[in-house]
């Protein structure tokens, strides 16, 4: 029973307002993460960085399991006074973050610690994705990615089809009838697959031809938004793909263990669409074949593709900490906006690079004559300035959505529900959902 | 048996190695995979004649998911929970079989309402206790609004926040599961067995009460004890969802948990050589147990849950 | 109950019983509150605002027709849970009893499964159904002509849960249908035999009718794991899809309550689940008191 009686111990401890000491040893901030393995790596070496580059402050990072468990933990942590200074939180859990009451905003921060930052020079479709609707950042992009579409080129070769173009996307229609030639003439079991559909096939796809995903501009302007994704397009989309199913141009390779990127590898499929930090992975296992990659498909017709959306993970600065200790967070993040952390981080991880400077400078090198795959999602992100509707979403619950997206998904390529009745079920069930969180929040 | 059938017999033995076989199956054909190489493994159908790797694809488990460091962990969080377990609720069975007093009957009736709830269909407050165990005491604090008392008395500004988090330690690990009300309703079962002579004798001579207990009873428990130490252990190793959401530091991960890190992904080379072998190795611990203390698991089995 | 004789002392009872009521109170009692109190709450997971709502999650709950269809699943994956590792159990045993020379043997062969973890059960099995590479999916699909594909179809994945569900639990029941056949009077089989009924005769009108409450005990604890500890299987397994169809309700606790951050729901669902569980439980007593009034 000794944990029992240190309770005791703490029974009796009571915080009393005392400003903190100064001591001569820098000051701790600490940092919650969800990057593990490889990635881990790389974010501690930039800590490692930034610790030796000055003596004022010690930033400690520590990795909290995967992101919804580094989200819990932050939570958890901040409901008994001990959370840490920064957090890093996925894209879904934005809104829930922006609403917390728990937080320091970013652009506040910087303006409060008269840390000068030219917003302008950060790629502006990352930046939007973490603004409030008054256009002011809340949180750091840390690492952000966007889907592109890979393709097998020896498939392509032997079906007689040209490779594709890495900043012009092509029609739907077109990919239509590339992977009928595939599969047609036997080449591949399947022409495509496709990675976290509902994020690929109805978040990217509504923001690339400047469709709504929900109202109040996809939740930016209101908690009283409602999803949008039964309109006509999106229905059509969706139609299409699963008439695709049917004469397996398309293949459902399911959420997890059977991945999409396993068929793709296995050359089980010719087209396979994921974000592009699957480019280090593929240059890893996809060795028997050549393979590249191309921006997202359009539909026929689109005279301006919009940008697409990211998604990953950014720094939350948390409220409850001294001004001194915000001053080193505030140097922290500006730090890891650095050109030199920026290409680092880009190149070893393969998320973007968030600012412009980082991306001219990594030009400059010549780094994407080298890696010309790098580019594509780049190009993709910035081919068009982001509008209400292509800058993000901002949705409560939207872990929640997601996955009932996915499962009515799942209805639809299963044969269980037409494309239409499973996209007005899965906005009835979101918008029950977005009811609650509004009600939560009111 | 009473009259003879063969051809019964016969069918009788072929249906008993046909279950067997069933149900060693999964075990026989993981060995298997756990001595092939990569692209021996992910041949469709993978080959029934064991390879050569076993040695090279165990060390690579061992070390890619960190084992060593899990299974402790692990090991740590089944014994704790056993010790505890048959601690508190063999001395709690002690206090209510062989005493009388107040609020014995209170006292058994409040630990006997928790029968069969498991942590799972509380797991969300549990875990917010874990988080700050002393959250109780906070609230009853607040609820007093003893702040603007303990402010009211001194003259300055107070406000007390305790807390103490069992987040990422092995006694939150094991605390939340060492409540249990079975073992105590087992050992309360056991002692009301146990002849009265004993205790009018052990009276007669003077011996005290824990003299009673150390001398006479625990020594006569002992079947009971080493039956449930084999499942309390069991069931120690093998919780998922509690260990799932208190640790978040991999190095305090349990080793089931752990085993999610060597599964094959969507993204990842199809590795099935490596993570059966990880599932082979932190399967066995318990596994022996069960294997080596098989007949009083069997009693223990069938004692705890009637 | 109470010994006749028994010892006295002011605070040595009170200091012995105190860890288990401490524990009792601290994890059970409290958080159980906790529980009810925060089902009828919406609050923000930061704890900074929070609304007494009556029942307006349960509410949500009983007219979301997902969460309908969670109870729906739970029942019938625990049902089928209970049938598959129920009948091979005790199969296994009734053959086991007849061959007499190899009783140790076989139950050293068959128990260990109970000591694997769920979890890992799901990993085996989910080896063995993979779509692509499992030998067991390959002869499914071979064999039986079945497009055995548990990505994509409801059914196929709640088959797999329930294997890898199933397979675990046969060495239980099996342990406890063996203990029960042992305590059948020899006496009475012989009779029987002497009056000329069959091996098959015996075992159905002797046998059987001895066995049914360690039938109904069993059921009643092949459905309580079913209901919580098969968790780990469905998180490593199939994470509840697809389509939602293998998201058990102590499931989408965690999902909802952890992932998806809604407190209220998610804590009213564990009520929910909790009175579940009282009510098996009082069945359960109440069910074996009469077997054991009618036998005695």
């Amino acid at each position: 029973m000794k944990p029992l009686k240190l309770c005791m111990l703490f029974m009796i401890v009571a915080c009393l307002a005392i400003p903190a000491s100064v001591f001569a040893e820098p000051l701790t901030i600490n940092w919650w993460h969800a990057m593990r393995g490889p990635r881990g790596d790389l974010v501690e070496h930039m800590i490692g960085e930034f610790n030796a580059s000055q003596s004022e402050y010690k930033v400690v990072g520590t990795n909290k399991g995967n992101y919804d468990e580094t989200m819990n933990a932050g939570v958890a942590a901040f409901r008994a006074k001990k959370q840490p200074h920064v957090l890093q939180v996925f894209e879904v859990g934005t809104q829930t973050m922006m609403l917390s009451g728990a937080i320091y905003p970013v652009y506040k921060l910087m303006k409060d610690t008269k840390i000068d930052v030219d917003w302008s020079r950060y790629l502006q479709a990352v930046l939007s994705y973490y603004m409030n609707a008054d256009g002011n950042l809340m949180s750091m992009p840390f690492n952000s990615s966007t889907p592109v579409m890979y393709y097998n080129v020896d498939m392509f070769a032997k079906a007689g089809v040209a490779p594709l173009s890495k900043t012009d996307p092509i029609t739907w229609d077109e990919l239509g009838e590339i992977t009928k030639k595939i599969v047609d003439a036997g080449i591949a079991p399947a022409g495509m697959v496709t990675a976290w559909q509902s994020w690929t096939q109805i978040e990217n796809y509504s923001a690339i031809h400047n469709i709504p995903f929900a109202s109040k501009a996809n939740g930016y302007e209101g908690l009283d938004c409602e999803l949008k994704i039964n309109n006509p397009q999106v229905v059509k989309h969706i139609t299409r793909l699963k008439s695709w199913a049917d004469d397996n141009r398309f293949m459902y390779g399911g959420q997890k263990y059977q991945g999409p990127s396993a068929e793709f590898v296995a050359q089980n499929a010719a087209i396979y669409i994921d974000s592009i930090s699957a480019i280090a992975k593929l240059k890893k296992s996809a060795n028997d074949f050549k393979w590249d990659a191309a921006p997202l498909p359009v539909e026929a017709g689109t005279i301006k593709p919009q940008n697409s959306i990211i998604g990953g993970a950014s720094l939350w600065v948390l409220n409850g900490h001294s001004k001194k200790e915000y001053k080193g967070v505030a140097a922290f993040l500006k730090f890891m906006a650095s050109n030199e952390m920026q290409e680092y981080w880009h190149k070893g991880s393969g998320y973007f690079p968030i600012t412009v400077d980082a991306y001219d400078s990594l030009k400059s090198k010549g780094y994407y004559d080298a890696e010309p795959l790098q580019e594509v999602g780049i190009s993709q992100l910035n081919r068009a300035i982001p509008t209400k509707i292509s800058r993000g979403l901002r949705l409560g619950y939207f872990v929640q959505i997601r996955n009932i997206i996915n499962e009515e998904l799942e209805q639809v390529w299963n044969g269980k529900k037409s494309p239409q009745d499973a996209l007005n079920d899965a906005v009835s069930r979101s918008n029950d959902q977005l009811r609650t969180f509004e009600k939560t929040y009111k | 048996m009473v009259e003879k059938t063969p051809l019964l017999d016969f069918l009788t033995y072929a249906f008993l190695i046909l279950g067997i076989f069933i149900v060693g199956f999964p075990i026989i054909y993981s060995l298997i995979a756990t001595t092939l190489t990569l692209d021996e493994v992910s041949r469709v159908p993978m080959p029934f004649i064991p390879g050569d790797q076993f040695m090279v694809n165990m060390k690579e488990a061992w070390t890619r998911g960190d084992l060593g460091t899990q299974i402790l962990n692990s090991f740590v969080m089944a014994s704790g929970i056993t010790v505890g377990k048959i601690a508190v609720s063999m001395i709690g069975a002690f206090s209510i079989v062989y005493f009388d007093y107040r609020f014995r009957v209170v006292a058994f009736a409040s630990v006997f309402c928790t029968l069969m709830l498991p942590v799972e269909v509380r797991i969300l407050p549990t875990y917010e206790m874990a988080a700050n165990i002393l959250s109780p005491i906070q609230t009853m604090w607040d609820l007093l609004q003893l702040d603007r008392l303990a402010t009211w008395v001194s003259g300055h500004e107070i406000s007390v926040n305790l807390n103490f988090s069992l987040l990422d330690s092995y006694a939150g690990l094991i605390l939340p599961l060492v409540a249990s009300a079975t073992c105590t309703f087992l050992f309360r079962q056991f002692f009301l067995t146990v002849p009265e002579e004993l205790c009018e004798a052990a009276k007669m001579d003077g011996a005290s009460p824990m003299m009673f207990f150390r001398k006479i009873l625990f020594p006569l428990s002992k079947t009971n004890i080493a039956a449930l130490v084999v499942i309390e252990f069991v069931y120690g190793y093998n919780q998922y969802l509690w260990p799932l959401l208190i640790t978040t530091n991999p190095k305090m991960t349990t080793a089931v948990i752990g085993l999610q890190n060597l599964i094959p992904q969507a993204d990842d080379l199809p590795e099935w050589n490596i993570a059966l072998c990880g599932v082979i190795l932190v399967m066995l611990p318990p596994v022996l147990v069960v294997l080596f203390m098989q007949r009083w698991f069997v009693k223990g089995l069938i004692e705890k849950e009637k | 109950m109470i010994k006749r004789s028994f010892f006295k002392s002011r605070t040595l009872p009170y200091l012995l019983i105190f860890p288990q009521v401490a524990v009792t109170l601290t994890f059970f009692y409290w958080p159980a509150f906790q529980g009810i109190i925060q089902s009828f709450l919406l609050s923000d997971p930061f704890g900074r605002r929070s609304q007494f709502v009556w029942f307006y999650n349960y509410v949500e709950l009983f007219t979301d027709p997902l969460y309908l269809k969670s109870i729906l699943t739970t029942f019938i994956f625990s049902i089928a849970v209970a049938f598959v590792s129920i009948s091979l159990g005790l199969f296994i045993a009734a053959m086991a009893n007849r061959a007499i020379r190899a009783k140790a043997v076989t139950r050293t062969l068959l128990i260990w499964p109970y000591a694997v973890a769920p979890a890992i059960s799901g990993i085996m099995w989910l080896f063995l159904l993979h779509p692509s590479y499992g030998i067991v999916a390959l002869g499914i699909k071979n064999w039986l002509g079945i497009d055995w594909n548990p990505v994509l179809y409801g059914r196929d994945a709640m088959a797999m849960i329930v294997m890898a569900s199933a397979w675990k639990q046969v060495s239980y029941n099996f342990v406890f249908f063996m203990a029960g056949m042992q305590a059948v009077p020899k006496s009475l089989i012989e009779a029987a035999a002497i009056d000329g009924a069959g091996p098959f005769k015996r075992f159905w009108f002797i046998s059987f009718p001895l066995l049914s409450p360690t039938f109904f005990f069993l059921t009643v604890m092949n459905i309580i794991y079913s209901f919580f500890e098969t968790f780990g299987i469905i998180h490593t397994v199939t994470q509840g899809g697809p389509g939602g169809s293998t998201n058990i309700l102590v499931y989408k606790v965690y999902q909802d309550g952890f992932v998806g951050l809604n407190l209220g729901s998610s804590a009213a669902q564990s009520v929910i689940l909790m009175s579940l569980i009282i009510v098996i439980t009082f069945l359960q007593f109440k069910f074996v008191e009469k077997k054991v009034q009618y036998g005695g």
